[in-house]
């Protein structure tokens, strides 16, 4: 257990980018894709310490070597954006297809709604034909779940995006895959975890519900519940998440996010 | 015009709608706000083509010829402005019932396009297996495999086309071509699925062939006449998305485009401002909105 000496000036932030960077421990050399702000750093900082084999996108056309996070994609796109970058290999979005199918790549994507099985929907709220709020699509989550590990980062933990039901199921949960088949068309399907504000969740239940797996420090079950849509299964005991290292707090200060840019994803709560 | 003319394909962007009809099932090229074939969209926003389908990894092409009436149907994977995460423009069409859509996964775009391109009438993928694809999409089925494996997995249908409009780099008046930029995306792959006539590019610059070696890298010549049929001399073509290297995106156009959803009437008055008007008018207003002070100074030739 830490003292509270451990934690002077660890931001919430810094506790979330840590949670992530968990997500990919054991990966090996794969591709490390993960979307948002907090999980492109988090990604960077499981590279630079346990977890050096990752390949990671500079979030255009190039997988850079850099421990560095740049503030990409580029509104411009093009070559000059390549400035300053180690280029390990020019990626193009259709490249993308070659990790995924081939199970080389753990994408971390952002919900806008997200159920106690994990299923995923950033595509529409409401009816399909006509919906109350048009998103993004479903891009490209039903083929990075079937394919692929999936993690997904929730920077606003509340029973709006943790929901009883997801109004359309882009990214497939934990129950869509066992009724497919774990061992058949969905033998290639890993949900693995569920990082948000407030805490870590998996699915190491005995019908693959979301479990609390860890609480960030400052933060109760009964905030976490309060925040959820559905039932939680929650463990009798739940341990704290994983606090930033000395080395992990100096790189991310002074290498990977000099700019802080982490802690205004998650705002320090008051 | 004759498009059948083989050392010269140059038209120009009316040319193009010309060879276009209402119902007709369009490829657009480039990618969310880069590098899109803008000028032979403003085109199509100035003619009285209607109810097209539109197969495009989405951004303001889709989102303009939603708000200007022209769409039945997106065939989309995604629609975005990039700096501008929705597009306000596709969203108010779908919010409001006024399009029909037909989803996919980004994967599935790639595989549709692939068949069509190779004339077989499905891939088969697992992309899609468990997701609401099968809900929102129905033209998706699945086939099960001939082997002995037996799997069933998602029959991909092909995406039959009946033009593709891309913008590049620079091209010579045949039609080979190169991207300078860090993407090709799709653009010859829907150049590929789309059908002998009805295939156009516009591009920054036309070079005589011997000269395109001067540009970019060998790698980058990814487009060949064998796939084009149209070729518009555009410079500035992709504005206001990105067309690097040789331009970024005008994110200050970006925003007053975004900001034309707002209401009916700003959708008129961005109308008139920048669409009711030959693409030579737009080019020289463009211009010279972005140049204060400069306003009546240089001659355009």
């Amino acid at each position: 257990m830490s003292t509270d000496s451990d934690r002077v000036g660890i931001t919430r932030a810094d506790v979330c980018t840590v949670a992530i960077a968990e997500c990919f421990r054991g990966d090996g050399e794969i591709l490390a894709n993960p979307i948002g702000t907090i999980p492109v750093i988090g990604g960077r900082l499981a590279r630079a310490t346990f977890e050096p084999g990752l390949c990671c996108t500079d979030g255009e056309a190039t997988l850079i070597a850099d421990d560095t996070t740049f503030p990409g994609p580029e509104s411009s796109g093009g070559l000059t954006s390549l400035d300053g970058k180690t280029v390990e290999y020019w990626n193009p979005y259709r490249s993308m297809f070659d990790w995924v199918w081939s199970g080389r790549r753990h994408i971390i994507m952002g919900a806008t709604q997200i159920d106690r099985y994990g299923n995923q929907n950033f595509a529409a709220i409401g009816d399909p034909k006509q919906p109350k709020v048009q998103l993004l699509g479903y891009r490209g989550a039903p083929g990075n779940t079937i394919n692929d590990t999936t993690s997904y980062w929730i920077p606003n933990h509340n029973p709006k995006v943790f929901v009883e039901r997801v109004d359309t199921v882009t990214g497939v949960g934990w129950d869509r895959a066992v009724a497919l088949g774990l061992d058949g068309p969905a033998r290639y399907f890993d949900l693995r975890r569920v990082v948000s504000n407030l805490g870590t969740f998996d699915f190491a239940t005995p019908d693959n519900r979301m479990r609390l797996r860890s609480l960030h420090p400052g933060v109760s079950v009964g905030e976490v519940l309060a925040a959820t849509g559905f039932e939680l299964a929650v463990p009798d005991e739940i341990p704290e998440s994983r606090l930033p290292t000395p080395d992990e707090l100096l790189l991310l200060r002074e290498v990977i996010d000099p700019e802080g840019r982490r802690n205004a994803e998650v705002p320090d709560p008051a | 015009m004759p498009l059948g003319i083989i050392d010269d394909k140059l038209v120009t962007e009316d040319d193009v709608v010309g060879e276009l009809r209402s119902g007709m099932t369009v490829a657009i090229g480039g990618w969310g706000s880069r590098r899109k074939p803008m000028s032979i969209v403003r085109a199509i926003v100035r003619s009285d083509l209607t109810d097209l389908t539109i197969v495009s990894h989405g951004g303001p092409d889709l989102g303009l010829l939603c708000s200007a009436g022209k769409v039945r149907k997106a065939v989309y994977a995604f629609v975005t402005l990039d700096s501008i995460a929705l597009e306000p423009h596709f969203r108010k069409a779908r919010q409001s019932g006024a399009i029909d859509d037909e989803p996919l996964d980004e994967g599935l775009v790639h595989l549709g396009l692939q068949a069509a391109a190779w004339r077989v009438p499905f891939l088969p993928t697992r992309v899609g297996l468990g997701s609401d694809l099968f809900r929102d999409n129905p033209t998706l089925r699945t086939v099960t495999s001939p082997y002995d494996d037996r799997e069933e997995l998602v029959a991909m249908p092909a995406l039959e086309l009946d033009a593709a409009i891309c913008h590049l780099n620079r091209s010579d008046a045949r039609g080979n071509a190169l991207y300078l930029g860090p993407d090709l995306y799709w653009d010859d792959l829907m150049l590929q699925a789309a059908p002998t006539g009805r295939r156009f590019i516009s591009t920054e610059k036309v070079l005589p062939t011997a000269e395109l070696a001067g540009e970019g890298c060998l790698h980058q010549r990814r487009i060949s006449r064998m796939m084009v049929d149209g070729v518009v001399a555009a410079p500035g073509g992709a504005h206001f998305t990105s067309c690097a290297p040789d331009y970024p995106r005008d994110e200050e156009f970006q925003a007053q485009y975004a900001a034309a959803a707002r209401s009916p009437e700003a959708w008129d008055a961005f109308r008139t401002a920048w669409l009711d008007l030959p693409e030579t008018d737009y080019q020289r207003k463009i211009r010279e909105d972005r140049k204060p002070g400069n306003a009546d100074g240089q001659e355009d030739t």
